[in-house]
């Protein structure tokens, strides 16, 4: 402002100064704009200096600046468009079948309405959109098998859907229904089946499957017991069939940078991995609705319980609910340790551990939950709602510790503590070196990395959102199980993981999660609740390939 | 002050005293300051976008703000405007050119960031604010501030529009 008290002065002392005045008035920004350039220039070329430090030190530690997409790291080169059509049929099209049937593309018609009526609502909910423009696996829908008549039905009626992804391929033949998955498994218009059974039901399913030579895509768990793990790995692997153990976070973006992260050693020696489940709501805990037509005449009660070690009357709790009893399910364990093992099986590739010990009980949904009203509860579950195990890794130095609850939300994530830093993984991932670590002490002390500050994020397609809505959807989301992103598009994970299982059916290879990794991820499942039952500490054996 | 009122070549007519002409000039470029770094440093950083904010928002625009994350095109518009609109705002305060647009413009668009995301009673939200708010915060005040300076103008006076109405001036005088 000095110059306008100058151009003031200089006005009243001469006449003639208008125009220098004026210009001086007019250009009285020109020395703030020097300023703001020059400053900002300044920050800038600081900005730049730090991070070349920061660059040149993490070159040093050999962390990539940038790291490669996860498509070309994990999912094999196909055509552009399937030619080989796959007929498959699904065996138990439940909740997790007919989500499976819809992440590959096959949708019942009530869904598409329910994702139009969502899109409606909420501009940002992008499924149904998501959806259709995933790839067309060419693949059609021609068997059903479950033994109660609603979802048989829904099945049908998803087979005939014609709202596909993919250019629209004309009419569809429709599925044939089988009360009985051996009629299935024996028809010659069937070339691969999904089995989302019980868990009690998988052993005797697949086994069935890899006679007739059917390619398999399984729920986890693998299998109800560790003598069942044994006779499916045998029958699989004297098979030709492709089998995929439904462990869909194996194709998590986050997990495989996670994998390249301690493969370049930047966490240190690791020697405590820490994995959880937290949920905090009756369907968490396995109470799912009891379906109004369910009943003696609708359900084949004798065919459901099968192979189950109790034979029960007719229950609608024990069908509906049945992850609730160690007759037909696993647990906790089984249901969803699993999925947190194979994803650190997945990243530091352990194998099956030496011992475990585990604790735990029914502590929330207990005898006083019988009479619950809103979900009518007339049976106690006999499988605990807090688990907790410890697996010894003595080869590998490292304990693997899991803690479960399903009566609190309290998000714990996935943790990797190594002496140099720490690692968090979820559908995100961050690293942060640790303050006495040996390897980082130099750059410490230097300032170059600040320990306040992750060392290393990556954050799920930082220009897209989740329009994640339900309670159990973000559970799912968070621990990595929904979602995961390709090119910074959002992708369902199922879907990319039904994929990896046709691609290796049509070109040959092995799946993902493969009866290796599946025969690992069962027997590791089995010590938890093995030691849970026995009350004592439980080892594997490797010679006899045994528990003990 | 009268004396120079009837100095008609001159569009420097003015009823300001120097200090409160200094001190408007003053806010003027501040704000014009902050503004035209915001833009920049939006326009530097290749992940900014406006999707969070406007996601977030609550409130009677809620549903047209979160229409435009959802619709990549629009969101692509809303970013674009957005950065270079707070440039363009920026240069036209410090500079003191179209002064009168820049700070109308500016007001409409500090309004537009207060209405999408005001701290009203019983809203929350999941970015953390960096002071504490009830109903007034600091958008809401710049925005206030440029309302001051729509009504006591100074681009005539200290920019570059002295030689854009002086021209103009000329011609009226013609």
């Amino acid at each position: 402002m000095s110059q306008e008290n100058k151009a003031n002065s200089e006005d009243k002392a001469k006449k003639g100064g208008i125009k220098r005045r004026d210009l001086l008035k007019g250009l009285a920004a020109l020395p703030v704009f020097g300023v703001f350039i020059y400053k900002f220039v300044e920050k800038r070329s600081l900005e730049k200096e730090k991070k070349q430090a920061i660059l040149e030190e993490l070159k040093e530690l050999s962390i990539p600046e940038k790291f490669p997409e996860a498509s070309t790291v994990t999912v094999k080169p196909t055509t552009a468009k399937p030619t080989e059509l796959i007929r498959f049929g699904i065996i138990g099209n439940g909740g997790r079948g007919e989500s499976i049937l819809r992440s590959a593309g096959i949708a019942h018609p009530d869904w598409i309405e329910e994702r139009k009526k969502a899109a409606a609502e909420n501009k940002m909910d992008t499924g149904l959109q998501d959806w259709l423009n995933q790839e067309d696996l060419n693949i059609v829908l021609t068997g059903v098998c479950d033994v109660f008549d609603v979802r048989a039905e829904r099945g049908l009626a998803a087979a005939k859907n014609e709202i596909r992804p993919g250019e629209a391929s004309g009419s569809l033949p429709g599925a044939k229904r089988y009360r009985h998955y051996q009629d299935l498994l024996a028809s010659p218009d069937i070339d691969a089946v999904i089995i989302a059974t019980p868990d009690h039901w998988h052993s005797q399913m697949v086994i069935d499957a890899a006679k007739a030579g059917k390619h398999v895509y399984c729920e986890k768990c693998m299998t109800r017991t560790e003598d069942e793990a044994h006779q499916l790995y045998d029958a699989v692997k004297n098979s030709s069939i492709k089998f995929q153990l439904g462990h869909q976070n194996r194709q998590q973006e986050s997990h495989i940078k996670a994998k390249q992260l301690i493969e370049k050693e930047i966490l240190g020696k690791i020697t405590l991995v820490e994995v959880t489940t937290n949920r905090n709501s009756p369907n968490g805990a396995w109470y799912y609705d009891i379906h109004e037509k369910g009943s003696p005449e609708t359900i084949d009660w004798e065919q459901f319980q099968g192979p189950a070690p109790h034979k029960v009357p007719f229950s609608l709790e024990r069908f509906f609910r049945w992850r609730c009893w160690f007759d037909y399910g696993t647990g906790l364990s089984g249901d969803l340790l699993s999925h947190e093992y194979d994803a650190i099986n997945q990243i530091l590739d352990l194998g099956i551990p030496k011992s475990a010990v585990s604790s735990g009980g029914i502590y929330f949904f207990t005898k006083n939950w019988i009479g619950n009203k809103e979900y009518k509860v007339t049976e106690v579950r006999d499988v605990p709602d807090v688990f907790n195990v410890v697996f010894e890794y003595p080869d590998r130095e490292l304990t693997l510790v899991y803690s479960a609850t399903l009566a609190s939300n309290q998000d714990r994530g996935k943790v990797f503590m190594g002496h140099d830093a720490s690692m968090q993984v979820g559908g995100d991932l961050e690293v942060y070196a640790d303050w006495e670590s040996t390897r980082f002490k130099e750059k410490i002390e230097k300032g170059v990395i600040d320990t306040s500050l992750p060392l290393f994020t990556y954050q799920r397609g930082s220009k897209g959102f989740d329009a994640v809505t339900s309670a159990s959807e973000k559970y799912f989301a968070s621990r990595g199980l929904m979602y995961t992103y390709r090119e910074g598009r959002r992708v369902d994970i199922t879907y990319l993981h039904v994929k990896d299982w046709l691609d290796a059916i049509r070109n040959g290879g092995e799946p993902l999660c493969n009866v290796e990794q599946g025969f690992q991820e069962a027997i590791t499942c089995h010590m938890a609740t093995q030691s849970y039952m026995l009350g004592r500490k439980v080892e594997w054996d490797p010679v006899a390939r045994k528990i003990v | 002050m009268k004396q120079k009122k009837q100095e008609t070549q001159s569009v420097t007519l003015s009823e300001y005293t120097n200090i409160q002409l200094t001190a408007l000039v003053l806010l003027r470029m501040l704000i014009g300051w902050h503004l035209l770094y915001e833009g920049i440093s939006k326009v530097i950083n290749p992940y900014w976008t406006s999707a969070g904010y406007l996601s977030e928002s609550k409130w009677i625009f809620s549903g047209l703000f979160t229409s435009i994350v959802a619709n990549p095109t629009a969101l692509k518009i809303v970013d674009f405007l957005n950065e270079w609109g707070l440039i363009a705002i920026g240069i036209g305060l410090i500079a003191g050119l179209f002064t009168r647009t820049a700070t109308i413009a500016g007001i409409v668009l500090l309004c537009l960031y207060y209405v999408a995301n005001p701290p009203f009673l019983g809203y929350q939200y999941s970015m953390p604010t960096e002071g504490s708010y009830l109903i007034v915060n600091k958008t809401l005040i710049e925005a206030a501030a440029l309302f001051v300076l729509a009504f006591f103008p100074t681009g005539r006076m200290i920019g570059l529009d002295v030689f854009l109405f002086r021209k103009s001036g000329k011609i009226e005088s013609d």
